[in-house]
């Protein structure tokens, strides 16, 4: 194993690659969620609200079909015009969001009726608002409302994967990460300001961090990585969809035929980094 | 067993125990004997993982799970300094093999299972190892009717192992699954600081959740989410006493009384609430 040489030519092309990475993920003409979920499932009905008092939009809740099988959705969703830029707080929930989140898995339970989660979020909010009600509280909530999930459980990472906000809808059965997305511990600019004191530095966290999709697969956090048009999602909305409408349905149909058990997920999970025996 | 020194030593000189806060210094001994909590201001000092097991477990019940249990540099990791000479740094200098110490002990003759984090070792962070001595304490406490107890100082996560730090937040929850099968109770104590991935995680979850006066607790640090929002802070933003307000944690609890406390809690929980959960109606 090589650890990399900060100073060093290969080290520099690594920043670089990890960072184009992290920019065709961001690209501002990237399909977001409600874009792919248009594409890819069948009669998608929104719902609204966490029946608690909020509904928050940078969270989108619904229910679709796909190839027959009636399915409960929860995505982030970014915006795209300034002003739903503004409206969906550029894809970062507040708690409503979150607890929306767990209103829909709840709904799931009750319906027996599998998940479909899209993630593409910075992560969580980071503002006063969000503290006082409680975002700490609301992500741990929804960990745990998908641990306890009774239904098949599929998502699909389309853009960003940002912090305790992406894991907030990403503990599924079946994990897809599409080609040019990512998810990381924290945003490469967070990262390099913790570990370098400059922000500045993202390029070479976002390198020391590894967050390319590829990795996912190497280390058993995705199942799959779906192949992106050539150049980029941003490039083909319809292709993009085209790939990943195939993908869904195989890993869909996969797990409600085998014999489901939710606590093969909560294994899953326990189990994940493979370092220890059990 | 040894019990490896506070670490709020380092902030002492010969003459004695400096607060923090306040900046006035005591005689050794009676920083001790209040548990480095300042006898003339009330802040709670740091104290390290054996310091706090020291204080909580009645003496000599203290006996440690997993002491062998580390991990690896799984990613590589180097950024001012390579991550495996940090860990083997902090290892050394807290003697301990990773940020969190767990075992079985007794809290005023109750059971328990008891986990500590210690916040000298690299701020309290979530490691794959962090993770998997939590997980394993959890579902021993789980099998073996042990109400559990967990102290929590930590930062979040552990940036240099990446994104297998964020999955400790999804490892430490599936555990805790099995506790709330078992209808064992989990008693979250949340002490200076707890943020990030950690009280998004396991913290948050506890049946009864407690805090420290004045501890740190939030998703995001206040420096953050001034730099990224421009926003004001409201006085007392993310202290313990802040979300008690807003009903997301039970009691505030002086260091000096939480013992005692612990100790009517669990009388009140278990573990014959347990046990009595697990026979049939």
């Amino acid at each position: 194993m090589s650890s990399p040489d900060l100073g060093g030519a290969a080290a520099g092309d690594a920043a670089q690659a990890a960072w184009a990475h992290v920019e065709v993920s961001r690209h501002p003409d990237r399909p977001y969620s409600l874009d792919l979920v248009q594409r890819c499932l069948d009669d998608f009905i929104e719902l609204h609200g966490d029946r608690q008092g909020g509904d928050d939009a940078a969270v989108v809740i619904g229910l679709a079909r796909l190839g027959g099988q009636p399915l409960a959705v929860v995505a982030n969703q970014k915006g795209r015009t300034l002003e739903e830029r503004g409206k969906r707080n550029f894809g970062m929930a507040h708690p409503e969001g979150y607890r929306k989140a767990q209103r829909l898995f709840t709904l799931a339970g009750r319906l027996k009726l599998p998940v479909v989660s899209f993630i593409d979020t910075p992560g969580a909010y980071p503002g006063v608002a969000a503290e006082e009600r409680g975002q700490a509280w609301a992500i741990a909530q929804t960990l745990e409302a998908q641990l306890a999930l009774p239904t098949p459980y599929l998502a699909v990472v389309i853009g960003e994967g940002g912090s305790g906000g992406a894991l907030a809808t990403l503990l599924a059965d079946s994990v897809l990460v599409l080609e040019h997305a990512f998810l990381s511990v924290a945003s490469p600019e967070a990262a390099a300001a913790i570990l370098f004191r400059d922000a500045g530095r993202k390029q070479q966290a976002a390198a020391a961090l590894r967050l390319e999709a590829a990795n996912l697969l190497e280390w058993g956090i995705a199942d799959e990585i779906v192949p992106e048009p050539p150049g980029g999602a941003h490039t083909d909305w319809d292709e993009t969809a085209r790939l990943l409408r195939p993908r869904l349905e195989a890993r869909l149909l996969e797990l409600t035929s085998r014999g489901f058990d939710p606590a093969r997920r909560r294994e899953r999970y326990r189990r994940l980094d493979g370092l220890f025996s059990a | 067993m040894a019990i490896s020194p506070a670490y709020a030593r380092p902030r002492t000189v010969d003459s004695g125990f400096t607060c923090g806060a306040c900046r006035r210094t005591f005689p050794m001994a009676q920083a001790a004997g209040s548990l480095y909590v300042c006898p003339a201001c009330g802040h709670h000092s740091r104290i390290s993982a054996h310091e706090r097991v020291r204080q909580l477990a009645d003496k000599g019940t203290f006996q440690e799970w997993d002491p062998d249990l580390v991990g690896r540099d799984r990613l590589g990791f180097v950024d001012t300094k390579a991550y495996v000479d940090r860990l083997a740094e902090a290892r050394q200098r807290q003697q301990l093999p990773d940020a969190i110490l767990t075992g079985a002990a007794s809290i005023c003759g109750h059971p328990v299972g008891l986990a500590s984090f210690d916040f000298g070792f690299l701020g309290g962070s979530l490691s794959t190892a962090v993770g998997e001595r939590l997980a394993r304490a959890i579902e021993r406490s789980a099998a073996e009717l042990r109400p559990f107890v967990c102290v929590t100082s930590s930062g979040g996560a552990r940036m240099q192992e990446g994104v297998f730090s964020l999955m400790q937040m999804a490892k430490s929850v599936a555990a805790l699954h099995q506790l709330a099968e078992a209808h064992v109770p989990f008693i979250s104590i949340l002490a200076d600081p707890t943020m990030g991935g950690s009280i998004a995680s396991f913290a948050a979850l506890g049946d009864v959740i407690l805090a420290e006066p004045k501890a740190m607790i939030g998703f995001t640090g206040a420096r953050v989410i001034t730099q990224a929002t421009y926003e004001q802070l409201p006085a007392g933003f993310q202290t313990s006493e802040f979300h008690h307000a807003r009903g997301l944690i039970d009691q505030v609890v002086d260091r000096r009384q939480l013992r005692e406390v612990l100790g009517r809690l669990l009388a009140v929980l278990g573990p014959s609430a347990a046990e009595d959960a697990g026979r049939p109606a």
